[in-house]
């Protein structure tokens, strides 16, 4: 028996003519994390689509960007805020849907959430929304008063006409000024008078991750819904064959064995639980495909071939690089690689749809909603109009939730139960088969050296995975995809950090049949490795200081520098580590923001690694929130550490062969080294914070392991090396 | 029909008896704060409280809890959300997604409760819950600083 629970909470709304067609009630309540309640005539009026203000004074601040975990629904609010000039302990926040985006003109632009884009893309017209808002609430009181708005102020939700000392607040005018026009400019504050801006402030949205309230994709709970399993041919590109469902079928709960598509098989039950052990006893025959002959060997000797290519697109390139190598006093060369790596988000992947011939529906954890709406959209074979996407909280996003394949999957499910809902969740064991994976790379670097040890000549060759040829090949410029030279750029926000007279970047694209996907931090984590632990190796060759070596090449980069500097002083780099401790240093720019880390490590006679801290520092130009950006470098941390000891998805047979957390680890509490963060915002450009710093944290331990061990660790993960020799 | 004590309540339940409490308190009890992160005791998404031990739901079957055990769930932790691990995890801004956050709490707590000023050496050793987030500093802190809450708490009320 299962006992349908409608959530009762603030966070709830009508559902009303919207699905009547779906044979479902008028007026339901349905469980929703956010969605937009205001409506025309309502009694929390809308003054902007940015901004509603209750005749309480709450106001409610719309939200079009994802919030995983990374801060950014507080940052935008904080944007908001700041210009509307409102009382911050009054703010809340809610979703638009992507169908309301649709229905009125994108007037919130992007939903799209990645790239650590949320703050960065989106701050001019966020803060003019703000601003706007507060010149709407500011007129509407000025007409009542019968006075010139000029002679108006607002500050803390309180508008005063200065002459007269009379004052109103923000709730008692909001309707009058969400009738009003809107201005058709707007001036934004002077970034020296910031208020919220700046300010380490608590995020909007802890309280109900500490009591089990907040709602996940996966907790999503429909009156009349039905739970669903599913699992896809294990091979990428394989089809499904046939099953035998007669076993399954005469299970407890269970309502029906779908095909999904022509790869995947479910199984729809009264609880998850019941579908699950169920689909565990499909007999499924698959048509595995040609895929099935691809092993992590053969990848291996596939992207080896492209560090020697003849072909290569160009990422960066300055001087000429074979004179460069030719005269050098001295060349050195070293090959790197880093595998492929699954997401392995808390909350595997989900989504609840319910369908019928003129309407879809869909709750889901997504980083991208409007991608999520045309996805439904085009699986319910309806126009996007007809549908809509309600966002839920995700366990987790980093690139995973950019994608919607899970979407496509619940709305085909529900497509065969028209006006039930239906919950499709994954198990960990699909979600490790199915990523979107860390694109596979090697990397040859050959550098020529000057008689003086200095770096005359760099060539970088990238072997391996596009991620934009494969998901978004509109995105390649003749061919070539840009995102490859993330850190290695000739200028932009994943800029190179060094000068080399006679460079090359380049890359073999090398594309495999296992999907690639944005992952944190995405290309910066394996370049950053491959360049930082390179410069290291030729400081070390070169018998130079490694900080002092790079300082050389970073002249004509002060802002890296001075990220740099800053964890060498606090690392205190010019006195002896530590007993039995040792130092690494990495530098870089990434998503817009200048990071650097200092790693202090040591490794026991047997091998064994400890991490004891690790000083990081981050310019990101402006820092929305300081207490978060900390947060993100913690995380940023944990997430690249744990991909640099263990992350690691081998290919047999055409298929993944880590199945869960037993095979695939994480990095644990025990692990973690003590993270000392310097955010030094430098003012004047917006550079991302969730992902910039996952780049330095890898390379700066293992340049420490090098120090600690004279062994040079070139291929990822750790945990597949000795550190010691036996 | 299964009887069992959750949250100070006695409810029934019916399910199999090898479903995973995990799966009972979710779809039975409708208690979705315990999350399911892996399904076989790796990731300590699902802890809850048995008898104020935490243990990994996900491997726990129903029939191995009897009705006079004491169930825990994040829900029912306090009344009123304010016990020490909630009140430090509310200070220090612990939470990043929040999906592990139910596990990591109830595991911080269980280890409070038997080790009420837990060195770094102890947290290391009971707490391993995976965070994909990465709130591993805060949550740290986080149990130092409920262990002082709870101190002054109880302090407070022998005072009285
Ligand atoms: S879900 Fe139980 S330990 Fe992961
Ligand atoms: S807070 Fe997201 S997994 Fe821990």
């Amino acid at each position: 028996m299962t006992i349908e629970t409608i959530k009762v909470s603030r966070r709830q709304f009508v559902f009303g003519a919207a699905i009547t067609g779906a044979g479902l009630s008028v007026g339901m309540a349905l469980p929703l994390s956010k969605t937009l309640a205001a409506v025309p005539g309502s009694t929390r009026p809308e003054v902007n689509a940015w901004v509603v203000v209750a005749p309480d004074d709450t106001v409610t601040i719309r939200i079009a960007r994802s919030e995983m975990g990374q801060g950014t629904l507080t940052g935008l609010a904080q944007l908001v805020a700041e210009e509307l000039e409102c009382d911050w302990d009054k703010v809340t926040w809610e979703y638009p849907t992507p169908g309301e985006n649709l229905a009125r003109a994108r007037v919130w632009q992007s939903f799209s959430t990645g790239g650590s884009q949320g703050i960065r893309s989106s701050h001019q017209y966020v803060r003019e929304g703000g601003a706007a808002a507060r010149q709407m609430l500011i007129e509407a009181a000025a007409d009542v008063w019968g006075v010139k708005s000029a002679e108006c102020v607002a500050a803390n939700s309180i508008i005063t006409h200065t002459p007269s000392g009379r004052t109103t607040t923000f709730g008692k005018v909001a309707n009058a000024a969400g009738q009003g026009v809107p201005p058709t400019t707007v001036t934004l504050k002077d970034p020296a008078t910031w208020k919220v801006i700046g300010q380490p402030l608590p995020r909007l949205d802890t309280l109900e991750k500490l009591t089990g309230k907040q709602v996940f994709g996966s907790d999503v709970s429909l009156p009349g819904m039905v739970n669903a399993a599913i699992t896809a041919c294990p091979v990428h590109g394989g089809k499904l064959a046939s099953f035998d469902a007669k076993a399954a079928s005469a299970m407890a709960g269970v309502m029906s064995v779908v095909a999904v598509g022509d790869d995947a098989v479910a199984v729809v039950a009264d609880t998850w639980w019941h579908a699950k052990t169920a689909l565990d006893k499909v007999v499924i025959t698959w048509d595995k495909g040609e895929n099935a002959n691809v092993s992590s060997a053969s990848i291996d000797a596939f992207l080896t071939e492209g560090l020697s290519a003849e072909q290569a697109f160009v990422g960066n390139e300055a001087g000429d690089i074979k004179a460069g190598l030719a005269r050098a006093a001295r060349t050195y060369s070293a090959d790197y690689s880093y595998p492929f790596q699954n997401h392995a988000t808390m909350e595997p992947m989900n989504a609840t749809a319910v369908w019928t011939k003129d309407r879809c529906e869909v709750w889901c954890p997504t980083q991208n909603g409007e991608a999520a709406l045309a996805a439904a959209a085009a699986a319910a074979g309806l126009p996007q109009e007809q549908c809509d996407v309600h966002k839920v909280s995700l366990g987790g996003g980093f690139g995973r939730r950019g994608a919607s394949d899970f979407v496509t999957q619940a709305v085909k499910i529900a497509m065969t139960m028209p006006g039930t809902p239906v919950k499709l969740l994954w198990t960990r064991e699909e979600d490790m088969l199915h990523g979107y994976y860390h694109p596979i790379t090697k990397a040859r670097l050959t550098a020529g050296l000057d008689a003086e040890g200095n770096v005359d000549a760099l060539h970088v060759r990238i072997s391996g995975q596009s991620i934009l040829a494969t998901l978004i090949p509109q995105g390649l410029r003749d061919g070539m995809d840009p995102v490859v030279f993330q850190a290695l750029a000739a200028e932009g926000d994943h800029a190179l950090s060094y000068t080399v007279p006679n460079l090359l970047v380049d890359h073999a694209m090398r594309n495999t049949h296992l999907t690639p996907g944005f992952w944190r931090g995405v290309n910066v984590n394996q370049n950053a490795i491959y360049l930082e632990c390179f410069v290291d190796e030729l400081a070390h060759e070169t018998g130079q200081d490694p900080l002092a070596f790079r300082q050389k090449m970073m002249r004509n980069h002060p802002l890296a520098l001075a990220v740099l500097n800053k964890v060498a002083e606090k690392a205190e780099w010019d006195k002896p580590a530590p007993a039995g401790r040792h130092r690494g240093l990495s530098v870089c720019k990434a998503f817009g923001s200048y990071v650097a880390a200092c790693a202090e490590v040591s490794v026991s006679a047997d091998g064994k690694l400890t991490m004891h801290r690790i000083f990081a520092a981050t310019d990101p130009g402006y820092a929305v929130n300081p207490q978060q950006i900390e947060a993100q470098v913690f995380g940023s941390f944990v997430y690249g550490l744990s991909a640099m000891l263990y992350g690691e998805c081998t290919v047999q047979d055409g298929a993944v062969e880590q199945r869960n957390f037993d095979t695939y680890p994480s990095m644990k509490i025990a692990e973690m080294p003590h993270v000392d963060t310097t955010v030094m915002p430098s003012g004047g450009f917006w550079g991302g914070v969730g992902e910039p710093t996952i780049a330095v944290a890898a390379p700066a331990v293992l340049n420490a392991i090098f120090a600690a061990t004279g062994t040079r660790v070139r291929h990822l993960p750790l945990k597949n090396q000795a550190l010691r020799s036996a | 029909m299964v009887k069992l004590t959750i949250n100070g309540k006695v409810t029934e339940v019916d399910a199999e008896g090898d479903t995973p409490l995990l799966w009972v308190l979710r779809e039975q009890a409708g208690l979705t704060g315990t999350k399911y992160g892996c399904g076989i005791a790796q990731c300590g998404s699902c802890t809850v409280h048995i008898d104020g031990e935490a243990v990994r739901s996900c491997v726990y079957p129903l029939a191995a809890v009897q009705e006079n055990q004491k169930i825990t769930t994040i829900e029912g932790l306090s009344a009123t959300g304010d016990h020490p691990v909630q009140q430090a995890w509310a200070q220090l801004d612990t939470p990043q997604c929040g999906y592990c956050q139910p596990g990591m709490i109830m595991a911080s707590a269980a280890l409070l409760g038997n080790n009420p000023e837990p060195t770094d050496a102890d947290i290391d050793k009971q707490i391993t819950n995976i965070c994909r987030c990465g709130t591993f500093q805060r949550v740290r802190e986080g149990i130092h600083l409920a262990a002082k809450i709870n101190t002054a708490q109880s302090s407070k009320g022998s005072a009285k």
